[in-house]
């Protein structure tokens, strides 16, 4: 009898909550048992509230149990799960799950579902035919295909990539570099982290498709240093596909020369911003660049760059390999293709969800995630990270698109959603957007600099029922001059959560005044 | 449980002449520095401009930019606690009340002696808040007596 293949996640939300001790307790248990099993460590499938979730493969699908305890293991071998017996914690085939069924799996095709860190499995799994398509044609072409798609930068901006890979493919130089924006701060995302520990070669072949196009032999992936596990992964499978030849001094054997490393950041959210990421990169203080010039044209070591975030390059082998219509045929208006969703906060069924643009937040959050984890009403959404909006529980019925979102006044972002009960404060919400920006401002701009320290200077005031009325008229003034006067996102987005906190959840800020003996 | 030699000055200037070659190499070399003694000494100042052709104010300035560089030796263990909006929403701001109230923990105090509880902002766990990343490891869901405890660990191992 062949060994049963048993799949327990090594996705760190996944070890966050007992995986490691459920793979070794699976292994003793199946030895003890004279059980011939092979253990994969698997990426996880996004349904983060069963994890961990053990799969066993049968004859008619892969059979989830989860979420399991290592104190379960011997129950369910008991159950005789190892042929997807049944037991309290089995939840039926993967696939068949309701979670699974109902989104469109484009990006995240291959994770929870193969050996990650597996060349072979990866290309059993349609791996690197999109970079195979692209060997086959001109740099030109391959921007077009991108172009066509109607891919947007995932990072939040929402830029045409195409258009960015022609700018670098059209400049004059001797060296270009492809850099890969995966410092992935803002609170509520996770969706790069579970693409590099779950499928780390697609982000790899998207940013070698990306090298190939607009003529650069140097790319970094600029990973945020919270990530140890996704670290681990990557420099691992950089190292297995040069050794493969699939990248390095030829890539699959062409011409095209692609040298590919990960370096880490050092804590700072600033960092996520494309320009103070180069200056990171060349060894600098993360201090945001004026633009022009674009990093497209004078980027890292003001050579042309193509800076992408994670998902927008994970978006490129599939384009190339399916056609870039058939990924545009996803999608609403402007925003077209798929969209991984991130869900968390206080919300019962948390996780990864990929789908077309257009699916509305209130499918999300209450038909998908169940609503609360605490059981309480949902007062506020934030959308798009510490910069993005709060939106009321009324708002919900908002498309994710990014123009759907932006005539709200609130954004997209990297596709985070974070759900707060009725407890939550949104007057200290609003503080806290501030002291953000305070401490994670990079400095080079006043708006940015003072405004954030003077925010929260205000919030204390308007906290503490002190001449609340004129301290709000100071701080909507505050907000109006970060959004318009700061050089970067952070200071001209801070306000995005404090305004949409005060306009939406106005009762919040109307405090009476502190007694003097108060706690 | 990190336990790292007492700085040195000459195997410090080996990793950062083994690094020397990277394009834009200061950050490789302050991350593995601090790997190696748990910090960046303020000697490794003068080694990485020179190694770099870099003015020590460069350096210097790369160094107290970002949050994760310690410029003098950390408790035995590190505790980062997420604080950020979606630990927020699962009452991460609660553990640290109760830290301070029950088990008499400052976060962020790093004068406390073998283990500090230090401020992150998102460990990209935010299902399975509130978050807590320890040696290297991450661990969802934790309460305060959890983290307490592993501050009692670090005593006892230190």
């Amino acid at each position: 009898m062949s060994a049963v293949r048993i799949f327990v996640p090594i996705d760190a939300a996944a070890l966050s909550v007992g995986a490691e001790a459920v793979a070794q307790v699976i292994a003793s248990e199946a030895a003890a048992r004279g059980l011939a099993v092979e253990i994969v460590r698997n990426g996880s499938r996004g349904m983060l509230w069963l994890e961990p979730m053990v799969e066993v493969e049968s004859a008619e699908g892969r059979i989830a149990y989860g979420p399991v305890a290592a104190k379960d293991v011997a129950a369910l071998f008991d159950a005789g799960f190892v042929s997807g017996g049944a037991h309290g914690l089995r939840l039926g085939k993967t696939e068949e799950l309701d979670w699974m069924k109902r989104q469109q799996r484009l990006t995240f095709e291959r994770v929870g579902v193969i050996d990650p860190l597996s060349i072979a499995d990866y290309r059993a799994h349609g791996g690197f035919k999109g970079l195979e398509k692209a060997l086959a044609l001109t740099g030109g072409e391959i921007v077009e295909a991108v172009k066509a798609s109607g891919l947007r930068g995932r990072g939040g901006a929402g830029f045409p990539t195409g258009i960015k890979w022609k700018t670098v493919h059209d400049a004059a130089a001797t060296q270009k570099y492809i850099v890969c924006n995966a410092d992935e701060g803002d609170s509520g995302t996770f969706a790069d982290r579970m693409l590099f520990e779950g499928d780390p070669y697609l982000t790899i072949e998207g940013m070698t498709i990306a090298a190939i196009a607009v003529g650069a032999t140097r790319g970094y992936i600029y990973l945020r240093s919270e990530y140890p596990h996704a670290h681990r992964t990557l420099q691992r499978a950089i190292v297995k596909a040069e050794a493969a030849g699939l990248i390095g001094a030829s890539v699959m054997g062409s011409e095209h020369a692609f040298h590919l490393e990960v370096r880490l950041g050092a804590g700072a959210y600033i960092c996520g911003e494309e320009t103070s990421l180069l200056e990171s990169l060349e060894g600098k203080r993360a201090i945001v660049r004026a633009k022009p010039p674009l990093p497209a044209l004078q980027g890292l070591f003001a050579k042309p760059t193509v800076v992408n975030n994670v998902l927008s390059f994970a978006a490129v082998p599939w384009i190339l390999d399916h056609g870039a219509q058939a990924y545009a045929d996803y999608g609403m208006g402007r925003s077209r293709g798929t969209l991984p969703i991130q869900l968390g906060g206080n919300v019962r069924r948390g996780g990864l969800i990929e789908l077309a643009f257009g699916i509305t937040l209130r499918e999300i959050i209450e038909d998908m995630g169940g609503g609360t984890l605490s059981g309480r009403p949902i007062r506020a959404v934030q959308v798009g990270g510490p910069l993005g909006a709060y939106l009321t529980a009324e708002q919900l019925d908002v498309q994710m698109d990014y123009e759907a979102l932006a005539s709200m006044r609130a954004m997209l972002g990297h596709g985070g959603i974070v759900v707060f009960d009725d407890s939550v404060d949104m007057a200290r919400q609003a503080r806290f957007a501030f002291e953000f920006c305070a401490k994670e401002s990079c400095g080079k701009c006043t708006p940015c600099r003072i405004g954030a320290t003077r925010g929260v200077e205000v919030m204390d005031r308007i906290m503490a029922g002190t001449e609340v009325p004129k301290n709000i008229a100071v701080l909507r003034d505050l907000s109006k001059l970060m959004t318009d006067a700061s050089l970067c996102a952070m200071g001209g987005l801070t306000p995005m959560p404090v305004l949409s906190a005060l306009n939406h959840f106005p009762e919040d800020f109307d405090r009476p005044p502190l007694p003097l003996a108060a706690e | 449980m990190a336990a790292y030699p007492a700085w040195d000055q000459d195997s410090a200037r080996m990793i950062v002449a083994g690094l020397a070659h990277l394009e834009g190499a200061t950050l490789p070399m302050l991350h593995a520095l601090q790997d190696e003694f748990g910090y960046v000494d303020p000697q490794a100042v003068p080694l990485i401009a020179e190694a770099l052709n870099l003015s020590r104010a460069e350096v210097h300035g790369a160094i107290s930019f970002y949050h994760d560089f310690k410029t003098a030796p950390q408790p035995a263990r590190i505790i980062k606690l997420c604080r950020a909006e979606a630990c927020q929403a699962l009452g991460c701001e609660s553990v640290v009340d109760e830290l301070a109230r029950t088990h008499g923990i400052a976060v962020d105090d790093h004068h406390a002696g073998d283990a500090v509880v230090e401020t992150v902002y998102c460990l990209g766990n935010c299902a399975l808040g509130p978050s807590a990343l320890v040696d290297g490891e991450l661990i969802g869901r934790v309460d305060a007596a959890r983290i307490a405890g592993l501050c009692q660990h670090g005593r006892a191992h230190s």
